[in-house]
């Protein structure tokens, strides 16, 4: 009786989560999928997904959703595991450090754009600085249509800023895991700071990493107010698209198709980490 | 775990004991039948926030006191769901009713609406704009609603971009082209681009498109789509483009570039530039949008005073139309919630001054003597998105990408053919009225 009830306990324990992700995340999921395959009468159809595909803006969304993950993941990750790296070595101040790498944390990514767009615009902060030192004649337009990669920069700086604190804390975290053991030997053998961290600390990194960079690249496949703020139409993205269909141009069926879509790169994108950062079960650390 | 039980129940027997105690509430005096007519119902989806609905009750409404009056606010739907049921259950509480002049058809196809013809004679002391007046007969030769107030786009130019005004311009009777030139001469003498359009991804550019542009050029939208006159127009729209500040893809509302000097000269609806004239009221003047080669087209946003058909009290219903219209009554408006008046008489003078000077644009607007009014999106419904959409597609190919015009025309009607074919939606002005969906040529 007693051995039961020790063994139904976990799954009881599972219960409210399960119920939770039942309820907020998988129903909708369904939901989402029968949006995006239904026509207005609810019969099956692939109209949506044809409308989307038709679309104006669905070839350049695609476009630059990619070329931002191109762009920002890598950068981030680096960005993120030398302010990771830097607050591990326990300097004096670094806890200050730390609060100010985790401010972006709590900023909504709608705030975050719109002080970036303070920065940026034209008589922006930025333009206004760099016209007091005397580098400017006249402001420079970073987000002008006739500009794209100016007005791209911006949006890999905004989300840079925006997002690389999260890809910190969870390397940090994971560097914290990591036994203190393994330095000192490296430290025995003579290693230097560079061979330690490449050959001792990436290595037992690489959960961290993993998780670090799943996170990041769906956050990116979700990015856009950030891009919204500071490019308007001009540069879409795909999360983008699906908030326009649903909210401007109030059709949630070719909404829906586009979350549809998202959903299926990242799961593809989710699969290509776990296969290219294979983790044994002893390195994760769960044996 | 059972002390606080008890606590919670201690509390809950405390506070039914209380409510035992409390004094019974004084009954409620017996309605007598009384001589007075019937409160008049005043249905109306506009003036929905809470603080207009109190500035109706409160202030607009405090002069009316032939009967009593029950200001009721709701979204569209709401209102005439009510509307159609009571005339249905042939139990008609409403009176008189305040909606757009896009709700109006959907009123009258279900005969739920008074004809108001008689009373537009008792209104003939009042110079209440003519082309509102005849929208006000929804295409028939009997009158259905009253003009009550309007919202609209107007031109708000910073007085320092005054100076480059072509020769020959004049900033309250300017043409596109001129427009063009104007922006041309600014570039030319400043290095700066300082036309700006609320093109940003919330900004209202498409109804500038579809109440300005359009109409003004081809004397229509849905039906001139693809015209040889709408090419001429994008080629126009194009020359101004080129002198407009870049950024305008950004704009969503075109106060904040007026009032940080980004932009001098813009077209943006009144209630979206509104804080320039409050923060700066010396350095903005509002003016009247450009003409076109048929016209000085605008759009106006039009709400109208209908009576529901069977109304109890209608003389009461009446007696309100003749009072909200009364010019004194619009200016009261007009200050208390910034909707513009449908009466061709001078504003009053005790209006805050950024009421006063946004308000002079909008006046010299309707007054021009080319002046033609475009109307919002009549029969759309749920699918006033999937039309505002091709028009910023329109707009999207032909000048940020620098498409073929033509190409793109023919193409976007094709979608605007099968959108409206889909929703047998009728034409509405400025394109001749008709019988079947609304197509393009």
């Amino acid at each position: 009786m007693r051995a039961k009830l020790d063994s139904a306990l976990p799954y009881s324990l599972l219960l409210p989560t399960l119920a939770f992700v039942t309820l907020l995340i998988v129903v909708p999921i369904v939901q989402a999928f029968l949006l995006a395959f239904q026509g207005a009468d609810g019969s099956f159809t692939l109209a949506n997904f044809q409308k989307m595909a038709n679309d104006t803006a669905f070839a350049d969304a695609l476009k630059f959703t990619f070329l931002l993950l191109i762009f920002i993941v890598p950068m981030q990750v680096v960005l993120a595991l030398v302010m990771a790296l830097l607050i591990h070595t326990r300097f004096k101040g670094h806890t200050f450090f730390l609060y100010i790498y985790a401010i972006p944390l709590a900023i909504s990514d709608l705030a975050a754009g719109i002080a970036w767009l303070s920065i940026f615009t034209e008589r922006g902060y930025l333009n206004s600085i760099l016209f007091q030192l005397g580098f400017l004649e006249r402001p420079f337009l970073f987000l002008s249509y006739q500009n794209l990669p100016a007005m791209f920069g911006t949006i890999v700086v905004a989300e840079s800023w925006r997002a690389t604190a999260i890809v910190m804390v969870i390397l940090l975290a994971g560097l914290q895991v990591i036994p203190r053991d393994y330095f000192e030997a490296a430290d025995v053998f003579g290693a230097t700071t560079l061979k330690r961290t490449l050959f001792v600390v990436l290595p037992l990194l690489r959960p961290s990493l993993q998780n670090a960079l799943i996170i990041r690249t769906i956050f990116a496949f979700q990015t856009f107010a950030v891009v919204f703020a500071l490019a308007g139409r001009v540069i879409p993205v795909l999360a983008g698209e699906s908030y326009n269909w649903y909210a401007t141009n109030r059709n949630p069926g070719v909404a829906a198709a586009y979350a549809v879509l998202v959903l299926v790169f990242t799961v593809i994108a989710t699969w290509f980490y776990f296969r290219v950062l294979k983790t044994s079960a002893a390195e994760a650390g769960y044996d | 775990m059972n002390k606080r039980f008890y606590t919670l129940v201690l509390v809950a027997t405390i506070f039914v004991l209380l409510a035992a105690c409390a004094p019974a509430p004084t009954p409620t005096p017996v309605p007598t039948a009384t001589p007075t007519p019937q409160p008049v119902v005043f249905l109306s989806t506009q003036l929905t926030p809470v603080e207009e609905q109190e500035k109706m009750r409160n202030i607009i409404l405090k002069g009316f006191t032939s009967a009593k009056t029950d200001f009721i606010s709701d979204a569209e739907g709401v209102v005439v769901d009510r509307i159609l049921a009571e005339q249905k259950a042939n139990k008609v509480v409403s009176g008189a009713i305040g909606v757009l002049h896009g709700t109006f058809p959907n009123l009258l196809a279900a005969n739920a609406l008074e004809d108001l013809t008689p009373l537009v004679a008792k209104l003939s002391d009042r110079p209440i704009v003519k082309e509102f007046m005849t929208l006000g007969k929804l295409g028939t030769d009997k009158q259905y609603y009253i003009p009550w107030m309007q919202a609209t786009y107007i031109m708000v130019v910073n007085k320092k971009a005054l100076q480059y005004l072509p020769a020959g311009a004049n900033v309250d009777s300017l043409t596109y082209q001129q427009l063009a030139a104007w922006g041309k001469n600014i570039t030319e003498k400043t290095k700066e681009k300082k036309i700006g359009f609320p093109a940003g991804p919330s900004g209202l550019m498409h109804r500038l498109t579809q109440g300005y542009l359009y109409p003004s050029y081809t004397g229509g939208l849905v039906t001139t789509y693809r015209s040889e006159d709408a090419v001429k127009m994008w080629t126009d729209f194009k020359a101004i483009w080129e002198y407009t500040n870049p950024q305008s893809t950004t704009y969503n509302n075109m106060q904040d570039p007026l009032l940080s000097e980004e932009v001098g000269i813009t077209i943006d609806h009144t209630a979206r530039m509104v804080n320039a004239f409050k923060n700066k009221p010396d350095d903005f003047v509002g003016a009247p949008a450009p003409a076109g080669p048929k016209g000085r087209y605008y759009m106006s946003v039009i709400a109208g005073l209908g009576i529901a058909k069977g109304a109890p009290n209608k003389a009461g219903a009446e007696a309100l139309i003749e009072y909200l219209t009364r010019p004194a009554t619009q200016a009261v408006t007009l200050r208390e919630v910034s909707f513009y008046p449908i009466v061709e008489s001078a504003l009053p003078t005790d209006l805050p001054p950024f009421v006063r000077l946004e308000a002079e644009g909008v006046v010299k607007q309707s007054k021009a003597p080319d002046a033609k009014v475009a109307l919002l999106p009549i029969g759309l419904g749920a699918k006033g998105g999937d039309f505002n959409k091709i028009q910023q597609d329109t707009l999207t190919r032909i000048v940020l990408k620098g498409e073929d015009i033509k190409k793109v025309l023919d193409e976007q009607a094709t979608a605007l053919n099968a959108l409206m074919t889909e929703l047998k939606a009728p034409c509405w002005s400025p394109d001749p009225l008709s019988t079947g969906a609304c197509l393009a040529k």
